[in-house]
């Protein structure tokens, strides 16, 4: 399949990643050579087999509607330095 | 708008709080307004390593909805991630659904003009809703930087999407309406616009009259109340019909509606076309739904206000009409329920409810579940009425006094000194004074004039501040003037 350095760069827009031009070139090879695996799949009949949507032979796995307590307000803000009035502060949004 | 030239062509987004105890996908509390920041978990903070489990009411409130609005409930449906970089979502994906939602094929039925229409409900989904953002400066373009609240990130909301089947803003708020109406009644969303639990985005486009090719396409977000939609909405077409007839080009856009300024305005100039990369979570399993569960929640599915509205009718001898204003609010229909538990003269509790009631809470834009009149106070105030304490006019006052101050009608009546004036000796004071003050008019009377009677009982009235039993008075006057 053919990928080119504009995918790569869209890819890495999405995913809010810098890359370099050495790191765009290097990148454009390694997912065309997963995707050229991939590929092979192409050729297999899967006619009569459905989706695989989860690989784990489940379904229904539901809770009942009962409240547990949330986290502590210490725990919730531990992993920031950024916070103001018992909120989380972001950057200039726009 | 009725140019009869070009056809408007509308669909409706509706999103809609679920009244779940519990998130959609973590036990935090869903309580509206709590402090910032205190139901949350390391779930719904997007924390890694975390996996989601989906409330079981959640579904059920999909499936009642989905049944209501006359959906097909789907055998098989799953969960999808939706990707995009927002503040309001901390694991920079909405956890939505995408190629297989719950509920599809549905409609439901506006009134306009007299004619029921139907309108189409093309799909009902689940999803959890986003976080609350608040911004330091006057908005957000014009913020340093915002602050993120994520109570609200991760409470259940379905997104019920129409079908193109709208033909005008009018319909538009009828549909809007008879929806906030129906999910009321099933009390799956307590569905109050002012806190956000049911929210609105309109599709809109205008092609000329008999045309196969569907007009330019704009969304408006965010029309929070009946009269931002159609007031939004009958701006979007007058702009649409000033380009179509100028031969302006309109953009495929997302606008915004300005409450303030009465216009519609772009939302985004530079916007990257959206690429959110659905695909399956595989954090959820799927959900399958057998026939006896949806036909379990089919027989606990309340009344509907189709229904309701018959069974006013029949059971209670009202009018079409007023059994159809009534029953458009689940609360209304209580409240009159509970008003004619008590005092069965329905069409009386009718005519209070659609005059005098409705029209105090549409004056100061109040919820009748928010009413300082209870139910039972307004039976007491009829029963003043009967047992001819006070008169019907002076009931006005009483009611009026009892909305604002939610005082008992038997008090007001005690501290104004309102109770009506029955004693004769004291009615025929006042009918003798009016008789001599107004020769005149006892002269028209006398030779025929029937009508100045009238203004003689008025006149009565008046000189007893409307507490006079207006009964009494005209009996007296006719007996004096024979
Ligand atoms: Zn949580």
């Amino acid at each position: 399949m053919a990928v080119t350095i504009k995918d790569v760069e869209k890819t890495a827009f999405l995913a809010r990643i810098d890359l370099s031009e050495e790191e765009k070139n290097k990148f454009t090879e390694e997912i065309k050579i997963i995707l050229d695996h991939v590929e092979n799949f192409v050729d297999l009949n899967t006619e009569n087999i459905p989706p695989t949507i989860n690989i784990l032979p489940l379904y229904n796995v539901m809770r009942d509607d009962i409240t547990r307590p949330s986290l502590d307000k210490n725990a919730v803000f531990q992993n920031t330095s950024h916070e103001e009035d018992g909120m989380f502060k972001v950057p200039k949004i726009l | 708008m009725t140019d009869s030239k070009y056809e408007v062509v509308i669909g409706l987004e509706v999103h809609t709080e679920l009244k779940t105890n519990t998130k959609i996908f973590c036990s935090c509390s869903t309580e509206f307004g709590g402090e910032p920041n205190t139901h949350v978990c390391p779930g719904c903070l997007g924390m890694p390593g975390v996996l989601p489990v989906l409330n079981k009411r959640v579904v059920d409130f999909a499936i009642m909805a989905g049944l209501a609005l006359n959906c097909q409930i789907a055998e098989f449906s799953k969960f999808d991630r939706k990707h995009y970089f927002y503040p309001d979502l901390p694991t920079s994906y909405q956890i939505s659904q995408f190629d297989q939602p719950i509920c599809k094929n549905g409609y439901l039925e506006i009134d306009i003009n007299g004619e029921q229409k139907r309108i189409g409900i093309n799909r009902i989904h689940m999803e959890e809703d986003a976080s609350k953002l608040v911004h330091g400066g006057a908005s957000i373009a014009t913020s340093s930087y915002s602050l993120v609240d994520y109570n609200r990130g991760g409470v259940p909301l379905l997104e019920i999407v129409s079908e193109p089947d709208i033909r005008s803003p009018e319909e538009a708020r009828a549909y809007l309406e008879k929806l906030k109406s129906i999910l009321e009644y099933t009390e799956v969303s307590d569905c109050k616009m002012q806190e956000g639990s049911l929210r609105c985005d309109a599709n809109v486009s205008v092609m000329p009259k008999g045309s196969k090719e569907f007009g330019t396409r704009v969304e408006i977000k965010n029309l929070n109340s009946f009269r931002a939609l159609k007031k939004a909405l009958e701006y979007e077409v007058m702009r649409h019909i000033q380009a179509l007839e100028e031969g302006e080009p309109l953009i495929q856009e997302t606008r915004t509606w300005d409450e303030n300024k009465g216009i519609t305005l772009s939302m985004r100039t530079k916007e990257e076309a959206h690429d959110y990369r659905y695909f399956p979570d595989p954090d959820l399993v799927p959900v399958i739904i057998s026939r006896e569960w949806v036909e379990e929640i089919r027989r606990n599915l309340p009344e509907l206000p189709q229904a309701r509205k018959e069974r006013f009718m029949r059971e209670y001898g009202l009018p079409a009409y007023d059994a159809s204003i009534i029953t458009s609010s689940k609360a209304l229909a209580e409240y009159f329920d509970a008003c004619v538990a008590l005092y069965p003269e329905a069409k009386t509790v009718s005519n209070w409810l659609m005059g005098d009631l409705i029209r105090s809470l549409n004056a100061e834009d109040q919820d009748i579940r928010d009413c300082r009149i209870r139910p039972e106070m307004l039976v007491e105030m009829l029963r003043l009425i009967d047992n001819k304490t006070i008169s019907g006019k002076i009931a006005k006052t009483v009611f009026e006094e009892m909305f604002q101050s939610g005082k008992k009608p038997a008090d007001i009546v005690k501290e104004k000194g309102l109770v009506q004036i029955t004693d004769q000796g004291e009615i025929e004071a006042m009918v003798d004074q009016v008789i001599e003050a107004n020769p005149k008019s006892v002269e028209d009377f006398k030779s025929g004039k029937e009508k100045a009677i009238g203004f003689l009982v008025g006149q009565v009235m008046k000189l007893s501040k409307g507490k006079a039993n207006p009964n009494m008075v005209n009996e007296l006057l006719r007996k004096k003037l024979k």
